[in-house]
């Protein structure tokens, strides 16, 4: 919404600066996103946080003057020579404007034409770039004829794009006051949010600015309005008032189609809107003004349509399949939602949105019948979509206008019409208004104000508050009654209603005015959430464990997330869900594995990382039979290992690439950090991963997920460059599961008082036997004593033999209450020794 | 010997033997000096057996010269061998000087995704003061993301969070949505922490973090995926003036003791008042600067819970009223981490993420 000050000033007064004027508004909560000036000073820099445009006209050099004669020039047929009156001196000056050729060579024009003049030296917008560059004008020679100032068209003075032609002036201004004095104005362009649907208007905005600065609103005067009643000119049938609310005719004849008084003009511009004739002009003017979008139509048409008939005016919705040509001789197919204005010959237009061809007001037309109706915004919003016609009606009619504005609108625009086409108004208005809208009376009092703002008012200052926002108001004891106004929407009934008044004492109170305090309110029941700590101290113990956190968009495609499995194999098979609008396809899906982020991940930064080392804890999402139709968002956690075991620094170091036992010992400290018993590991085939180094990591029974190197034939499905070659470790784990095997409580062991025996064992054993057998065994038969085992040695070949391997351990033995005797250790020894060969068939190693 | 031609000779012996000592620079050397004026034959030790074959009245005078010179020789003798050792070490002190300007061994140090770090920081604050997490699904349905919470289906609202729909079959008028805020959360704590004891249902006090979508172009301020952390008090005794207090105690803790908030009158389907809330530059303090632009850094939107929301949530609005809140998580990363471009978050470049 753009507001000439200007404009404001016909219902406020503004004694501020306009960056001032601006904050207090955008406070308020009608947010000023850009401030253009015309011609006035520009504000201060910092002194506002909108946006500031515009140009500010010198005093002294951009001044009104007039031009008495227009002469040709000697040697150009396209320029002319202008006699000119500063209001000190005479000047010629040269100009190429085509709106001056008819003046040409007719002497001394009476009276003379006022124009916008500048002089050498002046700051103005160079005419022939592009956008607002600014330039100094400049003593120049231009086909020989010396040349130092210039009459002004709009867009050098930074007032709209128009360039034909220079800018004329009111015939009743003096030559030689500065320009800046006449037509000086700022434009606020508001964003205005959908609860503020009644500031859309040049006087609802007025309104606020009057309650926010504490000044007088002057309500707009009409000439004697003509009466509600039955008119001869139209009769008017609403099929639904759900979805058309109230309808308002009214005539006026004989009125004199031309061009619109140039100050209405000037308005309509800064205003951002096009000036037409002076019909158009007077519908758009009366819209902005108040808020009411009205639409003319061609009398005669209509009543030639009712082929003699009275003309009659039904609103309905369209019928499947109807079609109409609108005003901008586009054929448009229309669906059921959308409501039309009709006669009993067919469809005039689509009611809020555009009018049809045929009955537009054209250079010709003498009769008009003036349109104010209000409708169903919802309608309104479909139809604005559906047809791709967003305009200045439909952006008020979405947002919801009050039918008391219908009567006012048309009572506007048919005075505005009178004022500017010499028309003859009918007496009467018809007007359909089968369920006039009540307005909500709502109650509140300080204890009201207080329990919600936490703010002391007295009964008396909320009902000024209310008043200056034209309230209805009576004061009864401690209570206000306030009783909604005719040109807002969003004030409710009940509670609703009480919420909505608050709201509004504290706007215009002001929210700096309310204080800060600390919540005195009881704290709620205190609990815990285990969920949040085992997460976060996963986290933890991954980033002990070396790793980089990362986190990653939802979405994917189907074909990304597939390179995490072979080509040969047949997909995903689990239906994804799908984004209905996503930006672009690669965004369309939302994610089945959070390992396929991290390959994503891995890949991009394999060009410039020599170790990736990274986890992600996420969702992933699944369709579910769950009767709300929603999915599962299964929390994951995945890890990816790849690349050198140690950074390289300057002296040597491990430059291993990782491998399996790297991730399997991450994947070990994690579990035992989290204290979750009974981990194991199995190998396993999982589809992607490497068959032979693959494992399915089980805690308590349950599989907590695989751990294991990527295939290589997935691997290559990656782009690694030219230099990443090692082998990509991957786990991808249930977190949810994670999650619930952390114990509740855990329990810690004494620190050993007693001296330990430690003692090294190497076996020989058959390859196919796990180590994880011996391991069993041995802590199963050392029991108690054996305090901890440790695999220190794995070794293959030289004297094993083909078919063996050796293992060493390093055995510590110890008791809690006492020093271990050598009889003790070595009877346990030599039970394991025993068993070992009995039931694994392994010899201690020589 | 005599007992005087004795004297003389420990006399020399000792101012001799303690100059030698002083000119000795090896171990070996000390040795074979301490053989020499120790051992077998050496005076000093000689000496005492010669007493005997003295006269008795020169006994006393040689043995004690004998012994004094024996005490000052050993004492000469323990002082050199320790400057010796430490002038060893000394020298090997020196040869041992490392080219400390040499970078350090480099260590793999995991690091936390700056996104989890101001979260975690912001979820201390509000813990603090009695806020509690709760969790929330990020695929919703229009009823919880919208109707719930006060956004009529069609509601011109709706145009102020431009959404991504989820191509399901076709449910009416209550399609998947992906959350667009974090606000159907308060639907979802208000209903479960009410149907505890829907008669008098006990006060709230959580926040909602989480990750929401817009459907908008992303740039380097825009988003379409970003982090929300939603905040919500209700109770019988919650005002504005608390929601006040609470995120301005937020910007205190966030961005010290002299950090100042702002509210601006807004609009939100489910607040009312409804409030922007800014945190006065911590750059210029206010006075305008490149990081804020007018002083003032936008924040986040709060409010007043509006009374068809809490209805919705199992609280009768005629007794209980409550405030909300809710703002970008990045934002407050980018301001506290002088990050310049939001697209860093998810793009998961090491080369961002290792820089905290």
């Amino acid at each position: 919404m753009k507001a000439p000050l200007s404009w404001l000033r016909d219902f406020v007064e503004i004694d501020m600066p306009v960056a001032r004027l601006a904050h207090l508004v955008t406070m308020a909560g009608m947010e000023v996103e850009e401030i253009r000036i015309i011609g006035l000073p520009l504000p201060e820099p910092g002194s506002t946080t909108a946006h500031v445009s515009g140009l500010a006209w010198d005093r002294e050099k951009i001044v009104a003057a007039e031009v008495t004669e227009v002469m040709p020039h000697p040697n150009a047929d396209r320029l002319v020579l202008c006699r000119l009156f500063d209001g000190k001196e005479d000047h010629i000056v040269l100009t190429g404007a085509p709106n001056l050729y008819e003046f040409k060579g007719i002497g001394l024009l009476t009276p003379p034409l006022k124009v916008a003049y500048a002089k050498e030296g002046a700051q103005l917008y160079d005419g022939h770039q592009e956008g607002n560059v600014l330039t100094t004008l400049k003593r120049t020679k231009i086909r020989g004829v010396e040349s130092y100032s210039m009459i002004c068209s709009e867009k050098e003075l930074g007032i709209s794009d128009e360039h034909e032609g220079i800018m004329f002036l009111d015939p009743a201004v003096a030559a030689g006051t500065p320009l800046v004095d006449i037509l000086g104005d700022a434009v606020l362009d508001v964003n205005l949010l959908p609860s503020f649907a009644r500031c859309a208007s040049i006087l609802g905005l007025a309104r606020e600015i009057a309650a926010i600065t504490g000044k007088a609103l002057t309500t707009p005067k009409f000439t004697p309005p003509p009466e509600i009643g039955s008119a001869a000119y139209a009769t008017l049938e609403i099929t639904d008032p759900q979805l058309n609310p109230r309808f308002v005719l009214g005539l006026i004849r004989d009125v004199q189609i031309q061009a619109s008084p140039l100050h209405v003009q000037h308005r309509l511009k800064l205003a951002g809107m096009r000036p037409i004739n002076n019909m158009v002009d007077a519908t758009n003017y009366a819209m902005l003004e108040l808020g009411e979008p009205l639409h003319a139509f061609d009398y005669d048409v209509l009543q030639k349509r009712a082929g003699g008939k009275p003309v009659k005016i039904i609103t309905r919705t369209a019928r499947n399949g109807e079609t109409l040509v609108t005003l901008d001789n586009i054929d448009r197919k229309l669906d059921e939602n959308t409501i039309l204005v009709c006669d009993e010959a067919g469809i005039l237009s689509l009611a809020g949105v555009m009018g049809g061809l045929e009955s537009e007001v054209t250079d010709t037309t003498r009769n008009i019948l003036l349109e104010g109706a209000t409708w169903n915004m919802i309608n309104i919003r479909r139809t604005a979509r559906a047809q791709n016609l967003p305009s200045e009606a439909s952006y008020r009619f979405t947002r919801g206008v009050h039918p008391a504005m219908a009567e006012t609108g048309v009572r506007r625009g048919l005075d505005l019409m009178k004022l500017w086409a010499n028309g003859t108004p009918d007496a009467l208005l018809v007007d359909a208004y089968p369920q006039p809208k009540s307005a909500p009376v709502v109650e509140i009092t300080p204890t009201d104000v207080k329990r919600w703002l936490g703010l002391d008012l007295n009964v008396l200052t909320i009902a000024e508050l209310l008043a200056r926002l034209e309230f209805k108001i009576e004061v009864s004891g401690d209570t206000v009654r306030a009783a909604c106004p005719d040109h807002r929407m969003d004030i409710g009934e009940g509670i609703t209603g009480k919420a909505d008044l608050i709201e509004e004492v504290a706007r215009i109170h002001g929210y700096d005015n309310i204080p800060e305090t600390r919540m005195a309110d009881i704290l709620p029941l205190q609990q815990g959430n285990p969920q949040l700590l085992h997460t976060e101290r996963t986290r933890d113990l991954l980033v002990a464990l070396g790793l980089q956190e990362i986190i990653s968009y939802r979405w994917t495609t189907p074909e990304k997330e597939g390179r995490r499995l072979p080509k040969t194999a047949a997909g995903d098979d689990k239906p994804y869900l799908r984004i209905a609008n996503p930006l672009a396809y690669e965004k369309a899906f939302l994610r089945h594995s959070v390992l396929a982020s991290l390959l994503d991940t891995a890949e991009r930064n394999s060009r410039h990382a020599a170790r990736l080392a990274f986890f992600e804890i996420g969702p992933v999402f699944l369709h579910s039979e769950d009767p709300s139709g929603l999915p599962d968002e299964l929390q994951r956690l995945s890890i990816l290992l790849a690349g050198q075991r140690s950074l390289q620094g300057w002296q040597k170091a491990d430059t291993g690439a990782m491998d399996f036992f790297d991730l399997k010992g991450i994947i070990e400290d994690l579990l035992e950090g989290l204290d979750i018993p009974d981990v194991d590991f199995q190998l396993s085939d999982h589809l992607g991963f490497h068959p032979g180094k693959c494992a399915t990591v089980r805690a308590g029974g349950k599989q907590l997920g695989v751990i294991g190197e990527i295939h290589p034939a997935v691997r290559e499905r990656y782009d690694w460059g030219d230099t990443f070659k090692s082998p990509i470790l991957a786990a991808d784990l249930d977190m949810d599961l994670l999650l619930s095997l952390v114990p509740e409580l855990t329990r810690t062991r004494d620190v050993p008082s007693f001296p330990a025996v430690i003692e090294d064992l190497a076996i020989v054993l058959d390859e196919t036997i796990p180590a994880v057998e011996s391991e069993k065994l041995i802590r199963q038969v050392g029991g108690k004593l054996l305090a901890e085992l440790h695999l220190f040695d794995v070794f293959r070949g030289g004297q094993i033999g083909s078919g063996k391997k050796s293992l060493a351990y390093r055995l510590t033995y110890q008791a809690p209450d006492r020093t271990l005797t050598d009889n003790e250790v070595s009877q346990v020894r030599n039970r394991i020794i025993k068993r070992l060969d009995q039931e694994l068939g392994a010899k201690l190693r020589s | 010997m005599s007992g005087l031609s004795i004297l003389d000779e420990l006399e020399q012996i000792a101012t001799s033997a303690a100059s030698e000592l002083d000119t000795l620079e090896s171990e070996e050397a000390l040795l074979a000096w301490r053989n020499a004026y120790f051992g077998k034959n050496a005076l000093v030790v000689k000496a005492f057996s010669l007493l005997g074959t003295l006269p008795p009245a020169e006994r006393p005078l040689v043995g004690q010269a004998a012994n004094r010179a024996k005490v000052a020789l050993e004492a000469a003798y323990t002082q050199r061998a320790q400057a010796l050792k430490e002038a060893a070490l000394a020298r090997s002190l020196a040869g041992e000087s490392l080219d400390i300007t040499l970078p350090g061994r480099p260590v793999q140090r995991g690091r936390l995704h700056p996104d989890t770090q101001i979260l975690r920081e912001l979820l201390d604050i509000f813990s603090d003061m009695g806020f509690q997490v709760f969790q929330s699904r990020e695929v919703e349905t229009d009823e919880y993301n919208f109707q719930l919470l006060n956004f009529p289906v069609g509601h011109p609202a709706r145009d102020m969070q431009d959404t991504y729909f989820m191509d399901v079959a076709d449910r009416g008028d209550n399609p998947l949505v992906l959350r667009t805020h974090t606000s159907p959360g308060q639907i979802r704590v208000m209903r479960e922490i009410s149907s505890l004891n829907p008669v008098d249902p006990p006060p709230v006090r959580v926040i909602v973090p989480g990750m929401v979508y817009r459907y908008e172009q992303v740039d380097v301020r825009h988003e379409t995926q970003f982090d929300q952390l939603e905040g919500l008090a209700v109770g019988e005794g919650i005002t504005f003036s608390d929601l006040k207090g609470t995120l301005t105690d937020m910007a205190r803790r966030l961005f010290g003791p002299d950090a100042r908030t702002r509210f601006r009158a807004s609009y939100f389907p489910f607040t009312e008042p409804s409030a922007e809330f800014d945190i006065q530059c911590f750059q210029c303090k206010g006075a305008g600067c490149g990081v804020c632009g007018g002083g003032w850094l936008e924040i986040g939107g709060s409010g007043m819970v509006h009374p068809n929301v809490l209805r919705n949530g199992g609280y009768d609005p005629g007794r209980f009223t409550g405030f909300a809140f809710g703002f970008g998580v990045q934002r407050i990363a980018m301001l506290r981490y002088g990050i310049n471009d939001i697209r860093y978050f998810w793009d998961n470049d090491l080369r961002f993420l290792e820089q905290f």
